[in-house]
């Protein structure tokens, strides 16, 4: 099916509908400040609304392409492509983002800044949507950039603390870095495959892997991907992130941003996928921050950073499941992805509830408060229920396909099933630990006394939450609308839906070792967090104290070139100017072997013309040479008049009577003002630097009249200077065809002489006015008030 | 007699430029008026020069009668002198000021822009 140019328009209105929101969001908060939160999310959820409405033809196997014309000159079109892998994840980043923006209404009510948080989250939203819906790899990297720079902003939403400005700037360092290298490894594919559109890309699956580009592709492409993903070692962001508001954390760091890297694997799989790089990177990356974020998890009691270490653990596991690339990896990879949006999502605004509700979010410090808030309590479960992969939720299927992997038998699959298991366990343990420590337990004091969560901070988590069972219950259903169809997306063949409740005995024995490791991890809690703690301490450096070092060195390497280049000698930066200038000179004429030969000796020169130039040259000389200063001024009126004298024997007695006055003024003027000043009376240059300054003059010297004398063997473009004489009596009415030009022909540029000399003047007069008298006046102030402002700083310097 | 000129302003351009290159406030300044004049004549003899025919049609004609010097350098060249004469005043003064607030007209003991011990860029976020 062709989709008609009037749905065309409405998928690019998909992209575009949250930023024009962000701009109204923050007036949207004026007029209904209690229920901004409510209004704003219907924009998302008629965004859901709309990408659902294509649900039916994406299950019968559609891909639709939306393209508008956009600089049709070049052939780029603004085009979207909707199949069943952007289709689940538009309905994720719309869906989530409706609760999301629900919630942010109640997390932040009363916060000054709650309007321009919305915005935030808005524009945030509509970056995400452009990056799955895009077609155009380069519409593609554009959006990938604005989730960074919107996931920027939002982290560091809190800017007066310097821990969340650190998460930012750290945040769209790595994220915007890997981007460049992504935007990089697209154009290299863009180039091997003679087309920017993803949609034609995926017709010719093997084609990238036979090229030569390959690798190079291949490197980029994943340094993209892992940075976005927080894989091992660019995990490190992402717990720093969790200085962001909650509704954040829920929103880009467990549902959409996060998984961006994992869109970006899943849906060039079919194009880069397939070989040994792919096989062997990928599980090995994605097994190891698998691994690593979960017992770091285990490590913390902060339930945020909790949360935080097992999303990348999860993303561990979904970059993992991708790398292996078999029929049910693929398939289990899209379940365990919308299974942990879902639970993922949900136990971050319950923990996000917690905190606000008792004003600490320390899983030591908060005991038996299920009474107090039920609902939360009942989202919390259901959600913990799901990440445990406890039949029969969305989470079991999960986990269930992915074991479905070992039935190969093939060592590989064994290994990567193993890893899995350990790290599902791991993972259960610390949802476990979410879900019931806080609630459940004797009740211990808290900061705040706790009562229930607000409507708007409840509907997320309990509806995620038994959206997480539901999908369970009605799996076959839910795998003919989202698994199969994106699952085929990324396998590039069909996927069929075979899910259902099987008795297998492989996945089975896997899924009750799972619980059995689990639940041993977790009644053991503590224990393991005493000994991670300890190892913690001994290993005491990391990527993240890297961060700090990186950061720091790239400053002072910028001070120090800084300090090399920009040394605030101004008779060096000159001397780099005419170096230049010479080079500018020279190097053409070399290069296109234009050197003019060697002029007569003698010209034919009539007497005056010889006595002229001899005055000039004379003039030169002395203001260079002159013992005094004022015999150097009146040099320099010496070779002006000698100018104007030229001027006049050459037929340009404008030009000779406005010479003439010039220089008697600037002699007038300079001998007025020199006498005033105790300057020194040489030149105070040592022999070398006249050497080295003679020496460039020269040089430049001679270059420019070489250049002008081969300019002078070629012909003059005489054009103008015809129409100008010819037209001049005839349409201008003037004799004089100098003036006629000035006054006439070029009058706006002689307006313009006029403007400068208008501004020189009150610039002058402004400098002679502005006097040194009052201390908050003059450039000496200027001058005090920056050696007041370094020894200052000095001060600051060595005190600390 | 353009090859006279030639030479004629390849001084002026090392001259202006020496000048340029001291770090003498008042001798730059000199150095920027002869720069003015280098480049004026530069642009007058590429141009070509002709012998005493200023660009006036006579009274009484449409066209001048005979071959006559080519007024479109001469009407660049009044703008720049003119200009030039504007700069120069301006530098002058400026020159004369900070003379006077600074007490010096050595452009290395002015280092107000770009002092020599700025402080150094933190090292936070």
């Amino acid at each position: 099916m062709i989709p008609t140019q009037a749905q065309s328009f409405s998928m690019l209105l998909v992209a575009i509908a949250p930023f024009l929101t962000a701009f109204v969001a923050p007036l949207v908060k004026r007029f209904v400040p209690q229920h901004a939160g409510w209004v704003l999310a219907l924009i998302p959820a008629s965004i859901f609304a709309y990408i659902f409405s294509f649900i039916d033809l994406i299950a019968q196997g559609e891909k639709l392409r939306f393209a508008l014309p956009w600089i049709p000159m070049l052939g780029i079109e603004l085009s979207f492509y909707l199949d069943g892998l952007s289709l689940v994840f538009g309905l994720l980043i719309s869906g989530i983002g409706t609760f999301i923006v629900i919630y942010s209404g109640g997390y932040l009510s009363g916060h000054q800044h709650l309007g321009r948080f919305y915005a935030f989250i808005l524009m945030f939203m509509g970056s995400m949507l452009g990056l799955v819906l895009a077609d155009n790899v380069i519409t593609l990297f554009v959006f990938w950039e604005l989730t960074s720079i919107t996931s920027f902003l939002l982290i560091g939403f809190d800017h007066s603390r310097q821990a969340s400005r650190r998460a930012a700037i750290q945040a769209l360092v790595i994220t915007g870095g890997g981007g460049l290298l992504l935007l990089a490894g697209l154009v290299l594919i863009g180039f091997s495959m003679g087309t920017l559109d993803i949609s034609t890309m995926l017709q010719y699956p093997g084609f990238m892997a036979e090229h030569s580009a390959y690798l190079p592709v291949f490197i980029l492409v994943l340094f993209g991907a892992i940075t976005k993903s927080a894989q091992v070692p660019f995990h490190f962001w992402l717990p720093n992130a969790m200085e962001a508001p909650t509704p954040v954390s829920a929103f880009l760091h467990s549902a959409t941003m996060v998984k961006a890297g994992v869109y970006l694997l899943a849906r060039f799989n079919p194009i880069l996928g397939g070989t040994i790089e792919w096989q062997v990177t990928l599980p090995i990356l994605g097994g190891i921050t698998l691994i690593t974020g979960a017992l770091l998890a285990l490590r913390q009691t902060d339930m945020k950073q909790m949360l935080a270490y097992t999303t990348m653990a999860s993303l561990g596991m979904l970059v993992m499941l991708i790398g292996a690339g078999s029929k049910e990896a693929i398939l289990a990879a899209m379940l365990f992805l919308v299974a942990h949006s879902f639970y993922k999502g949900g136990l971050f605004m319950v923990v996000g509830a917690i905190d606000h509700e008792t004003g600490t979010r320390d899983i030591t410090e908060v005991s038996g408060i299920a009474k107090e808030l039920p609902i939360t309590f009942f989202g919390a479960a259901l959600a913990a229920f799901s990440m445990a992969g406890l039949p029969i939720s969305l989470g079991f299927f999960a986990k269930e396909e992915i074991y479905l992997i070992a039935k190969t038998f093939e060592w590989q699959h064994w290994l990567i099933a193993i890893v899995a298991l350990v790290g599902n366990a791991l993972m259960m343990a610390a949802g476990a630990a979410i879900a019931i420590k806080p609630f459940l337990g004797p009740r211990i004091a808290t900061p705040k006394s706790p009562h229930e969560a607000p409507l708007s901070m409840l509907a997320g988590p309990a509806i995620l939450a038994v959206l997480g069972i539901a999908a369970g219950v009605f799996i076959y259903q839910f795998g003919d609308w989202f698994f199969s169809p994106s699952a085929s997306a990324v396998y590039n063949h069909k996927v069929s839906n075979h899910l259902g409740l099987h008795f297998d005995p492989i996945p089975l024995g896997l899924s009750i070792a799972t619980w059995a490791l689990g639940g041993l991890i977790h009644w053991k809690l503590e224990t393991v967090r005493d000994i991670l703690r300890r190892i913690a301490r001994v290993w005491t450096w990391g990527p993240d104290q890297g961060f700090d070092q990186f950061m720091f060195g790239l400053v002072r390497f910028a001070d120090w070139i800084t300090r090399i280049i920009q040394h605030g000698r101004l008779e060096l930066y000159l001397i780099l100017v005419f170096v230049a200038l010479a080079g500018a000179v020279y190097a053409p004429m070399v290069l296109t072997g234009s050197i003019p030969p060697m002029p007569d000796v003698l010209p034919q020169l009539r007497f005056q013309e010889w006595g002229v130039l001899l005055i000039a040259a004379l003039g030169l000389l002395a203001v260079v040479f002159g013992r005094t200063r004022l015999v150097a001024i009146v040099s320099l009126g010496v070779q002006g008049f000698a100018v104007a004298l030229i001027f006049l024997l050459l037929g340009a007695p404008d030009l000779g009577f406005t010479q003439f006055m010039v220089e008697t003024l600037s002699v007038v003027i300079l001998a007025l003002v020199m006498t005033k000043l105790h300057l020194d009376q040489r030149d105070n240059r040592v022999f070398e630097e006249v050497i080295r300054d003679g020496g460039l003059a020269l040089v430049c010297g001679i270059g420019l009249t070489m250049l002008l004398l081969a300019v002078l063997q070629t012909d003059l473009d005489t054009t103008l200077t015809e129409f100008f004489t010819k037209t001049s009596v005839p349409i201008a009415h003037g004799r004089n065809i100098v003036n006629v030009i000035l006054v006439d022909y070029r009058a706006i540029d002689t307006l313009g002489e006029i403007s400068v000399v208008m501004t020189a003047g009150i610039a002058i007069l402004a400098l002679i006015r502005i006097r040194a008298g009052g201390p908050k006046r003059g450039i000496g102030a200027i001058k005090k008030a920056v050696k007041r402002a370094t020894s200052s700083a000095r001060k600051t310097r060595s005190a600390s | 007699m353009e090859t006279a000129l030639a030479i004629l302003i390849g001084l002026f351009f090392t001259v202006a430029i020496y000048l340029l290159l001291s770090r003498s406030l008042i001798r730059m300044l000199l150095g920027i008026a002869i720069l003015g004049n280098a480049v004026n004549l530069l642009i007058f003899t590429v141009g070509r020069v002709t012998r005493e025919v200023p660009p006036i049609v006579p009274e009484g004609e449409y066209q001048p009668l005979e071959a006559i010097a080519n007024p479109l350098p001469q009407a660049l060249i009044l703008t720049a002198i003119v200009i030039g004469f504007s700069l120069f005043a301006f530098l002058l003064v400026l020159t004369y000021r900070a003379y006077q607030e600074l007490n010096a007209d050595n452009t290395d003991t002015m280092r107000v822009a770009e002092p020599d011990d700025s402080p150094r860029p933190p090292l936070s976020y």
